[in-house]
C-alpha cells in the first residue's frame, strides 16, 4: 500500500520538469522584481519617496476630517419575528423542474442568505446538493427579469399586471391554450391546470424536460404497466451495478441516492462488510469514480452490455468481443446473482428497450419490492414524442396560444430551430420564466413568476411524500407566481395561497395543522414499506433484439452528460456553480471536449508518457481545440484529457452555451451541445454514434485547478497525503494502517507520545473544548456540496475565469481528485481538503505580524484586519489551503479603481448592490492584499456556545442526536461524511467516530508534526478477490 | 537595541518560543554577548510595559466595572457619594468587609453601617466577594486621587481645562526662556572663545551663522522628529475613535427621564440586548405604546447641553409627527415613519460584538460600557470603544464559572480552583478561556 502512487496531474505521474518545477514554488507568477538596479528601474527611490510624502499627507488629511455621521434607523413597526441580528429558518422547498427538494432557508434581517437541507425530510435527511446549495444566489441575480412585458426583443414594453391581464384575455379569446412546462411536481398546480383545461375547451398540457426520463417512463409503462419511476433503495442492496447511471451525481434523485449509497459504504471496523458497487460507462463519471471496479463501453454498446449482463444472470454466455468488458460482465453477473433479492441495476439511458432490459435484470434478481419501490414514484412526466407531436402542431399552425412555464426548448430541443419556426406561428405566445432566456425572448407576452424562495407552493416529490414552499422573503421585482395568473384568466377570484391553503387544510386538518405542515415543511406517508409491481415480460424479447441491433457506429462516438456543478437547466448563470470544479475534470468556467489518453495521442499528437508533451498540454493553460461534427452540425470545443474515458469516445456536458441574457456568469461560457442530441423513435437520445473530430491549430484556454496546490518537498509529498485500502485487505491485516503510521512515527516516541516528543515546543493545554473534524474518505462522493455550502456560509469570493486561470481561486475548501493506477482506467479518490487546523502549525510560527495563531480551541486562527499580507503563511502551509485576496474581489476597498480592467464582469456583478445582499453579515468581507482560508465556521462555532451558554448546559455536540451547531460542510453533505465537534467531550460525534475508526484514521502529513485537527478516514474499496499478498498485487487491481 | 524592541512588540504572543531559542544558542560564545543585549532588552522593555499599566488606571476600571452602576464620587446615586468615603469609615478592615459583603457585614452589628443602610431604604449593595484587598485598595486610591472632571458635570463651565491648559503654557514658556538663556549662553561662549583665540593667535575658522551650524540644525532636526512623532502617532491611534461623541438627535429623548427618573427597564426597549447580536433602537410602535397616553412633559425642567431649556411636549409632538398620530383619534400602525437617530456606538466592520453574549451569558451591567445612561440627557459615548479597552476588561472580568453550566466542560480549571492552584480570588477571567484571542472578535 505504501508503495501506491498517487497523482492528480500527468506531470505528477512522470515526476516531469516542470512539474518538479510546479511544486517548489507557492506562487506560479513571477514576482514583479526589477533587475535593473534601484535608480534606473521604473519606480525609483524619488517615487517611492514621493508617494511616501504623499502618503503621509493623505492620510493626515484623513485624519482631520470630521467624523463622519451614521444613521441607525429602526423599524416603524417591528414585525413581532424578526429581532435584527437573528436568524429565522423558513422550511420551503427548493423546486427545479421535476426536482424538489425539502430545504430551510436561514433569513436574517429579511433576506434568505444560505440554505440547509431539512432534517424532517425522510428522503433527503437534510442533506443537500451543490445546485441546492448555489440556488440562494438566483434569487438575486441581476438578470432575473424585473417586470411584466408586452413584445418581442426591442419593441418589448414594461406594463403594469392589469394591463397585462387585459390584453392576455383580449388576446386569448376563447382560443385553446396548450401549457407546456417543465415537470410539475406540485399537486395543487396540476389541479389549477386541470381547471383552466377544462374551462377553455380544447386546451392541453404538454410536459417537457430539458433531460428527459422518457426511456424508464415509457420503459416501465411496457413491463409494468405504470408510467412512473419507483423508487430506488440503494441502502438495501449490496450489490450495486449501473449502466451508466450517474445517480450520486445527477440521475433522478442523487441527494436521496447519495445517502442511501453511504449507508452500504458505511464500515464497522469489528465486522467491515460494505456493498459493492461496478460502474459501465463511456465518459468518466462522478459515479463511475466511486465504483469499486469500473468497466468501460463505447455508448453503441449500451445496449449490448445490457443485454449481456441478463444473458449472464440467466446463465447463458457473454458475446462481446473486448476481454476486460467481457470479464467485467462475467464478474457484475456472478456478484449479482450471488446477492440476489439485494441487488440494483440501474441504467442511465434513455432508450426504452435498454430500460426494458434493465427491468427485466432487475426481475430476475428480484429486485422488484426489494430494492425497487413501487410505494412510492417519482413525478417525472416529461415524454420527448409529446413534445416532438406538439412542435409538429406549432409548425403546422394548430396552436393558437402557448403559455410556457420552466421549460426553454428554444435553447434545449435537439431541432430547436424548429421549434422557434414554430413559436413564430403561434400568436398568443405567454412566457412565465423568470428569466430572459432563449424561449422567453421570442415570446411577446412576458410575464415573470417569482423565484422559489419568493414563492406559495407545494410539492409531492414522491408519491405521498410532499413538501411545502412558502415566501421567506417579499418579492424583489414586479413579479407575479404563475399560477396566480392562471387562478386569475381562468376568472377565478381567489389568489394561489388562498387557493393553496384552502387545498390543504382539509387534508391536514384545518388552520392548525397547516401551520404544522409549513413549520415542518414536509409532510411523510404513515407506511414505508417497499412494494412490487407485477411484471410483465412480454416487451422483453423484443427489446433485447433492438437493443442490440441496428447500432452503426462510427470511429468517434459521444457522450452528452450532466456536470454535477451546472447541470442541463439554468447552472450556467449562478456563479459560484461556474467556479465550482468539476469533481472529476477539475475544470471551472466552460464545457469541454473530453478524450481518453489514448485518443489524446492519435488525435491531439499528445503522448501523456512523453514527459515534453504531457508538460507541454498540462502546464499551459490553452488546450487544443478540435471541431466536432455530428450531422453537420459543428462545435468547436477545448479538448481535456480525463483518464477514465473509453478510448474511441468523447463527451461533452450539456447547458452551456448561453447568452449574457440569462446571466453574466452564461455568457462566453463553453458551447450547446444539445445540438447534437437527436429523437430517436420516442426519446431524446444523449449519445452519438457517428462523430467527426478535427484537430484544428486554435487553442483555447481552459481553467483547471487540480495542478494549483501542488506539494513535494523533502519534507512529504502527495503520496503521503492519501490512504486507501482493499475491503479484502482490510479485513485481513485491519490494522495496516495504524501499525504504517507507528513504525513512521516510531523515532519521533510513537504515536502515543509524538505530540509530545516529536517538538521541541511545548504541549499547550486545551481547557473547555477542542475542536476537531473527521472525514470519512468512503462515504464522500465528491459531490462539492460542502464547496458550495463554504461559499455562501463565508463570503468566499467569486474571482472569475481569467483569475483562476492564474491559480487566484479562493475556495476555503477544496475537492482533491487523486488517480491511482492504469491511465486508462484509475481508480480515483476524491479528498475534500480544507484548513488542518493544525496544533503545531507551520504558517503560525511564520507571520511577521502574527495575524495568524493559535486559540485555546484548537482554532488556526485568521485575522485579516491584522495580516499585511507577506503570503509566507501560504508559502509554509503543507496543504496548500490558504487563499490570497489578489484583487479587491468583493469590494471592500474604498477605492472602487481597485477593480479596473482586472476583474470580469461576473466578479463586478458579485458585488452589485443586489447580489450582495447574499453576504453572510457575520462574516467580514475580505479586502484585498489579506490572507484567508477555513476557520471552520468560527461565527457558527461561537453562535453555538452561546446557545449554550444562554441556556446555562453544556455545549452539544452531536451528543445523542443534539447538535448546537454544525459547520456549513458538515451541513451540507448528503452523506454524513464530514463530523465536527468539541473532541474533548467524550460523547460527542466527533469523539465517538475517532474511537470507533481507529483503524482507519489517519492524518494527512502526519509525520511533519504539524499536527492537524481533521482526521481522514482511509478509502477502502470493496474488491473481495485481491486478498492474498495484497502488498505485490496492487498494480493488477486495475486491470 | 531598538529593532530588538521594536521586534519583541510585534512578537509578543509567541514570546515563549525564545527560551527554546537561547538554550541552543546557549554554546555558542560569539553569540553570548549579542543575546545578553536582547536579553536585557526584553526586560528593559517588559518593565517599560508594566511600570506604564500601574494600578492606577486599574483602579479606574474596577471602578466603572463594578461601583460605578450604583455609585458617583462626587455625589449620590443609587448609594451614597463615595468622596471621602475611607475618613468617614472607622476603620479600613470594616470597610473592606463592607465591599466584600455587606450584608454578611451589617449582621455583625456595626453602627455605621446599619445607619448608613437605613438611610438608603435598605437597599441591598451588590456583593463582591472576589475582589481582592488590592484591587480595592486601587479602588479607594481612584476615588481619593480623583478630581471632579467640571466639563462633564456642568455644561458650559470649563475652568478644569483651563487650569490643565495654564501648566501646560507655563511649562512651554518656561523651557523656551530656557532654550533662549542656553542659545545665548553657547552664543556668548563661542564669541568667548573667538575672542581668546583672536588673542593668543590661533587661526580661527571663519565663523558660521547658527542657522547654518550643523549641529544645531541636527539637533532642531532631531527635536523637531520626535515631537512630530509623538503627535503624529498619538493622532493615528486616536483615529476613529470618539469617546464622548455626542451628536444631537432628531427628538430630544432623554434616557434619564425614562431609564433614570421613570425606571423603565432597559429591555423594555433595547429587546435585543438579551437575544443576539443588536440591542436594537426601539421602534415607532414600542414609543406609541407609552406614549399614546403620555403626550405631555410634566417632569422637572431638562435642558440640551448647551444649556437650553427643552420643552418636552414639544419633543413628544416631533414623535406623533413621524408616527402620523393625531391625540385623541386611533392610530395606524401602518402609517409610521422610521425615525433616524444618529448612531453613537460605531464599531468597526471587522469587530463581531454581541450583546446578548455580554449581557445574558456574560451578565456584565449596561452602565459598564455606556456609562451612567439613567444619568444622561443625551447619551454620549462613553468609553472609546478601543480595542485595548475591550481587552483590558476581558482580563479583568470574571466569567460566570460556577453559575453557568456551559462552563462544567472546564474540569481542570473547576479543580484548580477547589485545590487552589487558581487563585480563587482572582478567578477565571474572560482572558482564562480564551477571550483575548483573535477569533472571539475578529472573523
Amino acid at each position: 500500500m505504501s508503495d501506491k502512487k498517487y497523482w492528480q496531474s500527468f506531470g505528477e505521474l512522470n515526476n516531469s520538469e516542470a512539474y518538479q518545477q510546479s511544486v517548489k514554488d507557492e506562487f506560479k507568477e513571477e514576482l514583479p522584481f526589477e533587475n535593473e538596479g534601484l535608480l534606473s528601474a521604473s519606480t525609483p527611490r524619488r517615487d517611492f519617496l514621493k508617494y511616501l510624502g504623499f502618503s503621509t499627507a493623505a492620510a493626515t488629511i484623513a485624519a482631520s476630517c470630521e467624523v463622519p455621521v451614521k444613521k441607525a434607523i429602526p423599524f416603524a413597526n417591528k414585525p413581532e419575528d424578526i429581532v435584527p441580528g437573528i436568524s429565522n429558518y423558513y422550511a420551503t422547498t427548493y423546486v427545479n423542474g421535476g426536482e424538489a427538494v425539502s430545504v430551510v432557508a436561514k433569513v436574517r434581517d429579511g433576506r434568505p442568505i444560505k440554505i440547509e437541507g431539512n432534517d424532517l425530510s425522510n428522503i433527503t435527511g437534510g442533506g443537500t446538493s451543490a445546485r441546492v446549495q448555489a440556488s440562494v444566489l438566483d434569487l438575486y441575480d441581476t438578470a432575473r427579469l424585473r417586470f411584466p412585458t408586452i413584445g418581442v426583443g426591442e419593441d418589448a414594453k414594461e406594463v403594469t399586471f392589469e394591463a397585462f391581464d387585459k390584453e392576455i384575455a383580449v388576446a386569448l379569446g376563447s382560443n385553446p391554450v396548450t401549457i407546456l412546462t417543465s415537470s410539475i411536481v406540485s399537486p395543487s398546480t396540476k389541479e389549477i391546470i386541470n381547471q383552466f383545461i377544462a374551462k377553455h375547451p380544447g386546451s392541453k398540457h404538454v410536459v417537457y424536460d430539458a433531460v428527459s426520463y422518457s426511456g424508464i417512463l415509457l420503459a416501465n409503462e411496457a413491463t409494468y404497466g405504470k408510467k412512473a419511476i419507483p423508487s430506488y433503495k440503494f441502502d438495501n442492496a449490496k450489490v450495486i451495478v449501473s449502466l451508466g447511471a450517474d445517480f450520486l451525481g445527477t440521475w433522478i434523485s442523487p441527494i436521496e441516492f447519495s445517502k442511501q449509497y453511504a449507508k452500504g459504504k458505511k464500515i464497522n471496523e469489528k465486522n467491515p462488510s460494505m456493498s459493492k458497487h461496478i460502474h459501465f460507462e463511456s465518459v468518466a463519471s462522478l459515479t463511475g469514480s466511486n465504483a469499486d471496479e469500473r468497466f468501460l463501453h463505447k455508448p453503441s454498446e449500451t445496449g449490448s452490455v445490457a443485454v449481456a449482463l441478463l444473458n449472464a444472470i440467466n446463465g447463458q454466455a457473454v458475446s462481446i468481443a473486448d476481454a476486460k468488458l467481457k470479464a467485467g460482465i462475467e464478474k457484475a453477473a456472478k456478484a449479482l446473482t450471488s446477492a440476489k433479492g439485494e441487488a440494483l441495476v440501474v441504467s442511465g439511458s434513455n432508450d426504452v428497450n435498454i430500460q426494458i432490459v434493465v427491468n427485466a435484470i432487475n426481475e430476475a434478481l428480484q429486485s422488484n419490492g426489494k430494492t425497487i419501490d413501487w410505494s412510492a414514484t417519482y413525478t417525472y412526466q416529461g415524454v420527448d414524442a409529446d413534445f416532438a407531436k406538439l412542435v409538429e402542431e406549432m409548425n403546422a399552425g394548430n396552436v393558437p396560444a402557448l403559455f410556457v412555464y420552466g421549460t426553454n426548448p428554444a435553447y434545449s430541443w435537439f431541432a430547436a430551430d424548429k421549434f422557434i419556426a414554430g413559436l413564430k406561428k403561434v400568436k398568443v405566445a405567454v412566457s412565465f420564466n423568470g428569466k430572459n432566456d432563449e424561449t422567453t425572448q421570442l415570446c411577446k407576452y412576458v410575464i415573470p413568476s417569482h423565484h422559489y424562495l419568493e414563492s406559495w407552493g407545494d410539492a409531492e416529490i414522491k408519491t405521498g411524500h410532499y413538501s411545502f414552499l412558502q415566501p421567506t422573503i417579499a418579492p424583489l421585482f414586479k413579479t407575479r407566481q404563475w399560477q396566480d395568473s392562471l387562478l386569475l384568466w381562468n376568472g377565478s377570484t381567489t389568489d394561489y395561497v388562498t387557493y393553496l391553503k384552502t387545498y390543504w387544510s382539509a387534508k391536514v386538518g384545518g388552520e392548525n395543522g397547516w401551520d404544522k405542515v409549513l413549520q415542518e415543511g414536509i409532510i411523510a406517508p404513515a407506511s414505508t414499506n417497499t412494494v412490487s409491481a407485477n411484471f410483465s415480460s412480454s416487451a422483453v424479447a423484443n427489446a433485447v433484439s433492438a437493443a442490440t441491433s441496428g447500432k452503426k457506429a462510427g470511429k468517434y462516438e459521444l457522450v452528452l452528460y450532466q456536470k454535477v456543478t451546472v447541470g442541463a437547466t439554468d447552472g450556467a448563470s449562478n456563479p459560484w456553480l461556474q467556479e465550482l470544479p468539476d469533481p472529476v475534470t477539475k475544470a471551472t468556467w466552460d464545457n469541454y471536449l473530453i478524450v481518453s489518453p489514448a485518443l489524446a495521442k492519435t488525435l491531439l499528437n499528445i503522448d501523456l508518457t512523453n514527459n515534453g508533451q504531457a508538460d507541454a498540454y498540462e502546464v499551459q493553460p490553452p488546450k487544443k481545440v478540435v471541431k466536432v461534427t455530428v450531422n453537420g452540425k459543428t462545435i468547436s470545443l477545448p479538448a481535456l484529457i480525463i483518464p477514465g474515458t473509453q478510448a474511441d469516445t468523447v463527451g461533452i456536458a450539456l447547458g452551456y452555451g448561453r447568452s449574457e441574457k440569462i446571466g453574466k456568469a452564461a455568457a462566453g461560457t463553453g458551447q450547446n451541445a444539445f445540438v447534437f442530441t437527436s429523437l430517436n423513435g420516442n426519446t431524446v437520445n444523449y449519445s452519438v454514434a457517428d462523430v467527426q473530430l478535427e484537430l484544428t491549430n486554435e487553442t483555447y484556454k481552459v481553467a483547471l485547478t487540480q495542478t494549483h496546490n501542488g506539494y513535494d518537498t523533502a519534507q512529504g509529498n502527495r503520496t503521503e497525503v492519501m490512504k486507501e485500502l482493499t475491503l479484502a485487505h482490510f479485513k485481513e491485516d485491519p490494522k495496516e494502517i495504524l501499525e504504517d503510521r507507528e513504525k513512521e512515527l516510531a523515532p519521533f516516541g510513537g504515536l502515543a507520545k509524538f505530540e509530545k516528543d516529536g517538538t521541541i515546543y511545548p504541549v499547550f493545554d486545551r481547557p473547555g473544548i477542542k475542536w476537531g473534524m473527521s472525514v470519512d474518505l468512503n462515504t464522500c462522493t465528491g459531490c462539492s456540496a460542502c464547496v458550495v455550502a463554504c461559499h455562501a456560509e463565508n463570503n468566499v469570493p467569486v474571482v472569475g475565469k481569467p483569475e483562476v486561470l492564474r491559480f487566484h481561486d479562493m475556495h476555503w475548501l477544496r475537492i482533491d481528485r487523486y488517480y491511482s493506477g492504469d491511465m486508462d482506467n484509475p481508480n480515483v479518490v476524491f479528498q475534500p481538503l480544507m484548513c488542518q487546523h493544525c496544533d503545531n502549525a507551520p504558517c503560525e510560527n511564520v507571520c511577521p505580524v502574527a495575524a495568524t495563531n493559535h486559540s485555546s480551541e484548537g482554532l488556526n486562527q485568521m485575522t485579516y484586519n491584522r495580516c499585511i499580507g507577506t503570503r509566507y503563511c501560504a508559502n509554509n502551509c503543507p496543504y496548500k489551503v490558504r487563499r490570497f485576496n489578489w484583487a479587491d474581489y468583493t469590494g471592500a476597498d474604498s477605492f472602487p479603481d481597485n477593480q479596473k480592467d482586472v476583474l470580469n464582469d461576473v466578479v463586478l456583478m458579485m458585488n452589485d448592490d443586489l447580489t450582495r445582499m447574499v453576504l453572510n453579515p457575520d462574516v467580514t468581507v475580505r479586502s484585498r492584499g489579506v490572507i484567508e482560508k477555513c476557520s471552520f465556521c468560527v461565527q457558527r462555532l461561537q453562535e453555538g456556545k452561546l446557545k449554550a451558554k444562554k441556556e446555562s448546559r453544556p455545549l452539544e455536540t452531536g451528543n445523542e442526536g443534539k447538535w448546537d451547531l454544525k459547520t456549513a460542510c458538515q451541513q451540507a453533505c448528503p452523506t454524513n461524511a464530514i463530523v465536527f465537534g468539541n473532541a474533548n467531550d467524550s460523547h460527542s460525534a466527533i469523539s465517538i467516530t475517532r474511537q470507533e475508526n481507529k483503524l482507519r484514521s489517519f492524518y494527512s502529513l502526519e509525520q511533519l508534526h504539524v499536527l492537524p485537527n481533521v482526521t481522514y478516514l482511509a478509502k477502502v474499496r470493496n474488491i473481495e478477490e485481491e486478498h492474498a499478498g495484497a502488498e505485490k498485487k496492487e498494480e493488477k487491481e486495475h486491470a | 537595541m531598538l529593532f530588538c524592541t521594536i521586534g519583541i512588540l510585534f512578537l509578543q504572543p509567541r514570546m515563549v518560543i525564545f527560551p527554546h531559542k537561547t538554550n541552543l544558542f546557549v554554546n555558542m560564545a560569539f553569540l553570548r554577548n549579542t543575546l545578553k543585549i536582547f536579553l536585557t532588552g526584553i526586560i528593559v522593555f517588559l518593565s517599560f510595559c508594566f511600570s506604564n499599566s500601574a494600578s492606577a488606571q486599574d483602579g479606574k476600571a474596577l471602578f466603572s466595572a463594578n461601583c460605578a452602576s450604583c455609585h458617583a464620587i462626587d455625589k449620590k446615586l443609587t448609594g451614597p457619594a463615595l468622596m471621602g468615603v475611607e475618613d468617614r469609615w472607622p476603620n479600613k478592615a470594616n470597610l473592606h468587609a463592607w465591599i466584600r459583603n455587606n450584608q454578611a457585614f451589617l449582621k455583625t452589628g456595626d453602627k455605621y453601617a446599619n445607619d448608613l443602610y437605613n438611610e438608603y431604604n435598605k437597599t441591598a449593595m451588590n456583593l463582591f466577594p472576589n475582589l481582592t484587598d488590592a484591587e480595592i485598595d486601587a479602588i479607594l486610591k481612584y476615588i481619593k486621587d480623583w478630581k471632579p472632571a467640571a466639563a462633564a458635570v456642568q455644561p458650559g463651565a470649563n475652568g478644569a481645562t483651563a487650569d490643565d491648559k495654564d501648566s501646560s503654557l507655563l511649562f512651554g514658556i518656561l523651557t523656551l526662556v530656557l532654550a533662549v538663556v542656553a542659545f545665548t549662553l553657547m552664543q556668548v561662549n563661542s564669541n568667548l572663545k573667538k575672542l581668546s583665540d583672536d588673542k593668543e593667535g590661533v587661526p580661527a575658522p571663519e565663523p558660521v551663522p547658527f542657522w547654518k551650524n550643523k549641529a544645531y540644525i541636527a539637533f532642531v532636526t532631531v527635536i523637531l522628529f520626535l515631537v512630530g512623532g509623538y503627535y503624529t502617532t498619538k493622532g493615528a491611534i486616536g483615529l476613529g475613535r470618539n469617546k464622548n461623541y455626542q451628536p444631537e438627535q432628531p427628538i430630544y429623548y432623554s434616557h434619564k427621564v425614562h431609564a433614570g427618573i421613570n425606571q423603565i427597564n432597559c429591555q423594555y426597549c433595547h429587546i435585543g440586548v438579551y437575544q443576539g447580536k443588536q440591542a436594537t433602537i426601539p421602534s415607532v410602535n414600542v414609543c406609541m405604546n407609552c406614549h399614546m397616553a403620555i403626550n405631555e412633559y410634566k417632569g422637572e425642567k431638562i435642558y440640551t447641553e448647551e444649556g437650553n431649556e427643552v420643552n418636552g411636549t414639544a419633543e413628544i409632538q416631533k414623535l406623533y409627527k413621524k408616527a402620523h398620530y393625531t391625540p385623541g383619534q386611533p392610530w395606524d400602525a401602518t402609517q409610521a415613519e422610521p425615525i433616524e437617530w444618529v448612531r453613537i456606538h460605531n464599531l468597526p466592520d471587522h469587530v463581531y460584538f454581541n450583546h446578548a453574549q455580554h449581557v445574558n451569558a456574560g451578565k456584565v451591567q449596561c452602565q459598564t460600557c455606556h456609562g451612567e445612561i439613567t444619568k444622561m440627557d443625551e447619551v454620549k459615548q462613553f468609553t472609546d470603544l478601543s480595542m485595548g479597552w475591550c481587552i483590558n476588561c476581558h482580563r479583568e472580568t470574571k466569567v460566570q464559572f460556577k453559575e453557568n453550566g456551559f462552563y462544567s466542560i472546564y474540569e481542570k480549571y473547576h479543580e484548580d480552583l477547589k485545590n487552589g492552584k487558581i487563585d480563587s480570588t482572582k478567578g477565571i477571567t474572560v482572558e482564562k478561556i480564551g477571550g483575548t484571542e483573535c477569533q472571539k472578535c475578529h472573523y
